[in-house]
Parts: structure tokens; C-alpha cells; sequence
């Protein structure tokens, strides 16, 4: 997976005290996110490439192996258009 | 009395801050869900009031505000708010008709960062014709959808659907999206307030209904790229209460123009109940410890035939306004339930939408002065104590 994964149109990413996990937030509803997503969606600030995000996770978590779950996660979140893939090469 | 007594639902935090900012507003909409009294209840709270319920609501935990009405736009210190909300860290969501919606308006709201807006079709004769036949209020809706795009925020429309503009819908859907609306939601009637004064006129037959709802799905499959359409079907025809408001101070919380705090937004009516406002209580004590919010929490309220009900999770026993209003006990089950003993008078509401010579008085228009008529009204026949 190539590209540059951005928040999708209308939604927000935060965290919020209130519920204890970082969460979507879209018109009219909220998605609360469990950890491993919250990591990945901070991450997918519209600066990063999906081989960064990978790196940063695998540093913060002193781990390795995560790309096929990460990708895993992105395919769905850009398939419930909470993101979307910028893949124009620069 | 021994009634067992339920053990109390937890309570978590309301997702929803609903601020009804003012009971103001320049059309005069025959289905409007304001209270009927709403023209003693015009003391509106001041912007610091306002700023104050936004901090307490965030405190609390709510992730969604909305600023609706009457017209939002007719506060001038809207754009404060919005920033405020928006700084705080709601998502915001303005709910107005347009009717006097600017450029410059709305580019003090893009600054202050309203995340959304839906645009409201909200009077039932005369905007619809005009809509209908292209004149005015199309051009309207087309100059604030432009607006509107041209800011980089997706056209969000709602019309609210009812027997004078059902045969109309498949038209209505095709200028939505000449209008390049992104999502429509077509709601049916719901049957409070102004609605409910005016519901023999307002009610279409069941075959409107299924028709309407056919003509919907066409339209549905034909834009499925470019918009989507949310038919919402009315309880009454339904047969199927509702959770209504998703749980009663589950989920929203309604501040009014006044600063009456309410579970729902037509909740003041219901009688035997003290609503707190915010101008003496915090959000917090309104939230968590007033009777008002405690009372029809979860199910311990209930009697029959909701307390042994199967579904009485499911519908938490519907709507407690509708209980009201046609059972005259809030406590009753939602008279559109088959199993309530009231269910009768919803039938005969159907039945005389059903009939072609339908004895009707003229439309009673949501404005100040009927307002006022209809408060002393009320006061005449009131029992005195």
C-alpha cells in the first residue's frame, strides 16, 4: 500500500477524557476507537506515507511486523471513508 | 407504598448538547415542534449564559453541539458561540433554514469553525410551492447551497414531510439534487406541538405513505453516487414505539432559549415534572441528580403493560410526550404501541387521514400571537386549584 492517509472529509480525530479513548467524531455521531486504532489514526496526520506510520508505530511500540495490520486497518477505514489515500506521487 | 424498587441505570455522559438559542424565528411553520406556549418562554439567555452551558456541557462529556431554534441566525452573538463550542471541542452542527444566511455571516462561521450545517425546509404551504414551482425559495436554497459549497461544507438538506407535500416527494428529491445536495433526509411528521394542533390536516393516508416511499427507493437506487436519502417513517403508522431520544437523558441534552434544561425538546409539557435551568443549576447536578433528568431513566418507571413487556429495553416504553398527549398519562405505554390500551386513539387518527371527506379546520400557523391565544386557552379550562 502506497500513499499518504488523511482524515476523511467531515470527520475529526481526538481524544476525549469523557470516554477514555480516543474517538471519531462525523456529523451527528461519534466512533469510539480502541487503542490500536487511536495509535494509527494519530499518526495519519496528511504528512506521513503508510511505510512511515508503520516505522513510527513499530519504534513507539518496540516492535516489529505491524505493516499487515496496519494495512489491514487503513483498507477498512478508507472503505468507511473515516480516511482517504492520497497516492499522486510528488 | 412497597413497590420494588429497580436498581438505578448508570448513568454515563450525554453525548449531545442541544442549544436551542432562541424560540425566534421569521417563518411560522405548521408543524413546528417549539412548544405551543412557546411566546412566555422568550427570555433568552445571554451570550456568558450561553459560553457558560457550552464549558459545562464539554466538562460533562458531551462531543456533539447543535445550535438550532427557532432561527439560530437571529441571535447576533451566534458566531461567539459556534467559536467557542468549536474551541472546546465539539463537533458543531447549525441547524437553520437559511432565511437570512450571508456571505459574510457565513465566513464569520467558517473562521470560527462550524463543522456542519444542515438546511431546513421549514415551512409546509407556501415555501413548498414556492420551491415547488422554482420561484423564491428555490433560488434561495440554491444561493445558500452554493454558499455553502463553496466553503467546503457538504449540502445537508431536511424536509419534513406531511399530507400537503407527499405527492410531491419525487420532485422534491430531483430539485435536492439539482441542488447538489450530498444527503437528504425526508422525515415524516412527527406529532407534537404545532404538528399535533394540526395533525388531521398534516397526516397522509397509508397509501400516500407506501407510494411516497416507493417513489423514494427509485430515487434512492438512480442517485445512489452522489446523494443519500434517509426516509424516516412516522410511529404512528408503524405500529412500533420508539426509543425515543434514544433513552430518556441518555443521549441529549436540550437547553432552551430560556434556559430550561429538558431530556427532550418538547419534555416541558409533560406534567408533575420540574425542570431545572441553568441559570440556578450547573449542567452537571442537571445532568446527574434533578428529578427531571432521573425520572423516566431506564425502566423502573414503568407500569403496565411495559413493565412485563418483552421489549421494554428495545423501546424503553416509547415517547413520554406521545404517552402524554394521547393517553393523557405520561406514565402510560406510547398509545402507537398495539399493546397500549390507548392504542385506539392512534387507529382513529389513521382511519380519518383514510378518509376522503375529512371534516378539517383551517391550519393553525406557529407564530407569536397564536402562541399567546393558545396560552390563554389553556388557562380558561385549566382546573383551578
Amino acid at each position: 500500500m502506497d500513499g499518504i492517509p488523511r482524515l476523511g472529509h467531515g470527520f475529526r480525530f481526538q481524544w476525549e477524557p469523557a470516554q477514555n479513548c480516543h474517538v471519531l467524531l462525523y456529523p451527528e455521531g461519534m466512533i469510539k476507537l480502541n487503542q490500536s486504532a487511536g495509535e494509527i489514526l494519530a499518526r495519519c496526520n496528511g504528512q506521513r506515507d503508510v511505510t512511515a506510520i508503520v516505522a513510527d508505530l513499530e519504534a513507539a511500540f518496540t516492535t516489529s511486523g505491524l505493516r499487515p495490520d496496519v494495512e489491514a486497518f487503513i483498507t477498512m477505514a478508507i472503505d468507511k471513508r473515516w480516511l482517504r489515500l492520497d497516492t499522486a506521487s510528488a | 407504598m412497597n413497590a420494588p424498587v429497580a436498581p438505578a441505570p448508570t448513568v454515563g455522559p450525554p453525548m449531545w448538547l442541544l442549544a436551542e438559542v432562541t424560540y425566534r424565528c421569521p417563518l411560522h411553520c405548521v408543524f413546528c415542534y417549539n412548544p405551543v406556549d412557546f411566546a412566555q418562554h422568550e427570555q433568552e439567555l445571554s451570550t456568558d449564559d450561553w459560553l457558560r452551558v457550552l464549558r459545562e456541557g464539554r466538562e460533562l462529556g458531551a462531543v456533539q453541539c447543535g445550535f438550532s431554534g427557532g432561527e439560530p441566525l437571529l441571535r447576533d452573538d451566534l458566531e461567539i458561540l459556534i467559536g467557542e463550542a468549536r474551541k472546546l471541542g465539539y463537533y458543531t452542527n447549525l441547524i437553520t433554514s437559511g432565511v437570512g444566511l450571508t456571505e459574510a455571516r457565513l465566513d464569520a462561521f467558517k473562521a470560527a469553525g462550524l463543522d456542519h450545517i444542515q438546511l431546513s425546509f421549514q415551512d409546509s404551504t407556501k415555501e413548498i410551492n414556492d420551491f415547488l414551482t422554482h420561484t423564491r425559495t428555490f433560488d434561495l436554497k440554491q444561493r445558500v447551497g452554493d454558499m455553502l459549497k463553496a466553503r467546503g461544507w457538504p449540502m445537508v438538506m431536511n424536509v419534513v414531510i406531511h399530507r400537503l407535500n407527499i405527492e410531491h416527494i419525487g420532485r422534491i428529491i430531483e430539485m435536492a439534487d439539482e441542488l447538489g445536495a450530498e444527503y437528504l433526509e425526508l422525515a415524516n411528521t412527527q406529532y407534537y406541538s404545532w404538528a399535533l394542533l394540526n395533525r388531521d390536516q398534516l397526516m397522509p393516508s397509508r397509501e400516500q405513505l407506501k407510494r411516497a416511499e416507493e417513489i423514494t427507493n427509485e430515487w434512492k437506487a438512480k442517485l445512489a453516487d452522489r446523494m443519500r436519502i434517509l426516509f424516516v417513517v412516522p410511529d404512528y403508522h408503524e405500529g412500533k414505539p420508539k426509543k425515543c431520544m434514544n433513552g430518556w437523558g441518555n443521549v441529549f441534552l436540550t437547553v432552551t432559549p430560556d434556559g430550561t434544561a429538558l431530556p427532550c425538546h418538547t419534555a416541558r409539557m409533560l406534567p408533575g415534572l420540574c425542570f431545572p435551568n441553568v441559570r440556578e443549576h450547573s449542567l452537571r447536578h442537571i445532568w446527574f441528580e434533578s428529578e427531571g433528568f432521573n425520572h423516566y431513566r431506564g425502566t423502573g418507571w414503568m407500569k403496565e403493560p411495559c413493565q412485563s413487556c418483552d421489549h421494554k429495553e428495545e423501546d424503553l416504553g416509547g415517547c413520554r410526550c406521545q404517552a402524554y398527549l394521547l393517553a393523557g398519562d405520561p406514565n402510560a405505554a406510547d398509545p402507537v404501541c398495539p399493546k397500549s390500551p390507548h392504542h385506539e386513539r392512534v387507529l382513529t387518527a389513521l382511519e380519518n387521514a383514510e378518509s376522503l371527506n375529512r371534516q378539517t379546520r383551517p391550519l393553525i400557523f406557529r407564530d407569536p400571537k397564536e402562541s399567546w391565544r393558545l396560552i390563554q386557552e389553556a388557562e380558561t379550562t385549566a382546573p383551578s386549584d
